[in-house]
């Protein structure tokens, strides 16, 4: 077996909010992160806020991705960010968007305590390798 | 990373004191909270440093879960089903908990779990904790981190918790045995399905459920599941079902690595146990039909897990059920403790590499190099035992004499 086998795999949620029904890219993701050799929960279509922090909090995820292309991220994001904050889950999960959002929400969705956005054409491997870059420290 | 191993045993060698952080932990997850249930699951998962003190701390409080296994081949609807058996029994009042256990690439490592697609009926609310496990590859170590997580559940108070898997592979046969009552799922029309059943999931089954039994051909498959669940009653009365395990190659590999030899007679004797509690059982396995996508025929089958329950009460197996879990869980942390004394007895020797190219060169063979590595685990072992006559630990004997019947 090799070293890798003895390596604690990534965790994460790929999770689709709101009422888009777009999950090409949410897929194409969470196949992009499961070759990366992590450990992807993917949500399903259409959840709500609540719903994806109970997923993230009990799947104790490194990682959540959220993927929105409703332009309702600055709704719905939030409400995550709240939720997980609730849980004492906020400051080692690493929160990422995928989606269409305009340049000024970026700034406000990373002042809410996104770590990064990513536009439509963003190469899974600059994704994957910021994932690796960023992964939150377990206490 | 450094070696999971390594580091565990490190931990273990200061025996199973918990830390204060691991403390902590523990009391936030005796105390109700979500996240430190979520994160013990993921130390048990990760086989981090000190997870055994946690597991061991938690067992205490454990024991009054009911703990059902689904499993069936894919695409039979076990996580719909198992969406709407939780739905149930939270309409009742119970609190449960789910592990889905789902396979991760032998390449990458990687794993898409994706049960929590299909368990929606129950999001929002936290009293159902679902969490999902990818296989990781880790040898017989599935059914020891799911055994593990289920300890988890139970000590955060989970009054019902289900497992769920594919129904295909050792590993995941092993993980549903791990319950006290196994659902094996199939669906209509698929004579090749109950076909390929034989193989080892027949033989676990406490129930049998034909989902998407609205479908063509339902009642028949129902049929001859119950033919064949009645077949499997008279072998069970005739004779010990234990010849599918394959007791001889168990015992031929314990005979090459002596090493690991004292283990695998225990093995070997745990299964004839098995066989034996199987006899004496009064229990035929009910063929409940369900539509899980409807939820129709899920009071019926939790009816049957209920009446499988007070069976196994009755009957006094319960005991003898949890005692066999006890008995595998022992035998698996044995088992791993063992291979990774025999890991560093490999580094010891310059690595398993450098032994392989010495094997290629032609200037020895994998034999005799295992027989190399072993020998001062086997001469620890035997000093340790004090006066037992070396090779043959004495619980070799009995098994051994028992086998050849076994394979009649």
């Amino acid at each position: 077996m090799s070293v890798d086998a003895d390596e604690r795999p990534v965790r994460c949620l790929v999770a689709k909010v709101g009422l888009d029904g777009h999950d090409r890219g949410a897929h194409v993701i969470a196949r992009a992160f499961r070759d990366a050799g992590f450990e992807v929960v993917y949500s399903g279509l259409h959840r709500a806020p609540e719903e994806v922090v109970q997923a993230a909090v009990q799947e104790d995820v490194d990682v959540l991705g959220i993927s929105i292309l409703s332009g309702a991220h600055n709704t719905l994001v939030p409400k995550v960010m709240d939720g997980l904050e609730a849980y004492g889950a906020l400051e080692d999960t690493l929160v990422i968007v995928g989606g269409i959002v305009p340049d000024d929400d970026e700034e406000r969705l990373k002042a809410a305590g996104v770590a990064e956005v990513f536009g439509p054409g963003t190469p899974m491997a600059e994704t994957v390798d910021f994932v690796r870059a960023n992964l939150p420290e377990r206490a | 990373m450094v070696g999971r191993d390594a580091d565990a045993d490190a931990t273990d060698a200061a025996g199973t004191a918990l830390s204060d952080r691991d403390a902590t932990l523990v009391e936030s997850l005796l105390a109700g909270s979500h996240r430190a249930l979520a994160r013990v699951i993921s130390r048990i998962e990760d086989r981090a440093p000190g997870y055994r003190a946690i597991v061991s701390a938690l067992h205490d409080h454990t024991g009054s879960a009911d703990v059902i296994g689904v499993t069936g081949s894919p695409g039979a609807g076990k996580s719909t089903l198992v969406d709407k058996l939780a739905l149930a029994l939270r309409d009742r009042g119970d609190t449960v908990g789910v592990v889905a256990v789902d396979p991760a690439s032998p390449y990458t490592g990687g794993a898409v779990l994706g049960d929590r697609i299909r368990m929606a009926s129950t999001v929002g609310d936290m009293d159902v904790f679902v969490r999902s496990m990818s296989a990781r590859g880790q040898l017989g170590g599935l059914s020891m981190a799911t055994a593990d997580a289920v300890t988890a559940l139970d000590a955060f108070g989970k009054d019902v918790i289900l497992i769920e898997t594919v129904g295909a592979g050792q590993s995941e046969i092993d993980v549903v045995r791990t319950a006290d009552t196994v659902a094996v799922l199939v669906q209509p029309g698929a004579g090749d399905d109950v076909q390929t059943l034989k193989a080892g999931i027949l033989e676990i089954g406490d129930v049998f459920v034909v989902n998407k039994f609205d479908r063509e051909g339902a009642e028949r498959t129902r049929a001859e599941l119950e033919a064949m669940v009645h077949r499997r009653d008279e072998r069970t009365e005739s004779s010990h079902p234990t010849g599918h395990h394959g007791p001889g190659a168990g015992r031929a590999a314990g005979a090459a690595d002596d090493g690991y030899g004292a283990t695998d007679p225990t093995d070997d004797g745990h299964r004839a146990d098995d066989g034996d509690e199987a006899g004496s059982s009064t229990w035929t396995p009910p063929v409940v039909g369900t539509v899980a996508e409807t939820g129709e025929g899920v009071d019926a089958l939790l009816e049957a897990f209920d009446a499988h329950a007070t069976a196994l009460r009755d009957s006094g197996e319960l005991a003898s059920t949890r005692r066999r879990r006890h008995a595998a869980a022992i035998r698996t942390l044995i088992r791993a403790d063992v291979g990774a004394l025999a890991n560093d007895a490999i580094a010891g020797h310059g690595g398993v590499d450098a032994l392989a190219a010495r094997v290629r060169r032609g200037e020895t063979d994998p034999y005799t190099v295992a027989a190399e590595v072993v020998d001062p685990i086997e001469r620890c072992v035997e000093r340790a035992i004090d006066g037992e006559p070396s090779g043959s630990p004495g619980p070799d004997a009995d098994p051994g004499a028992d086998r050849p019947s076994e394979k009649d």
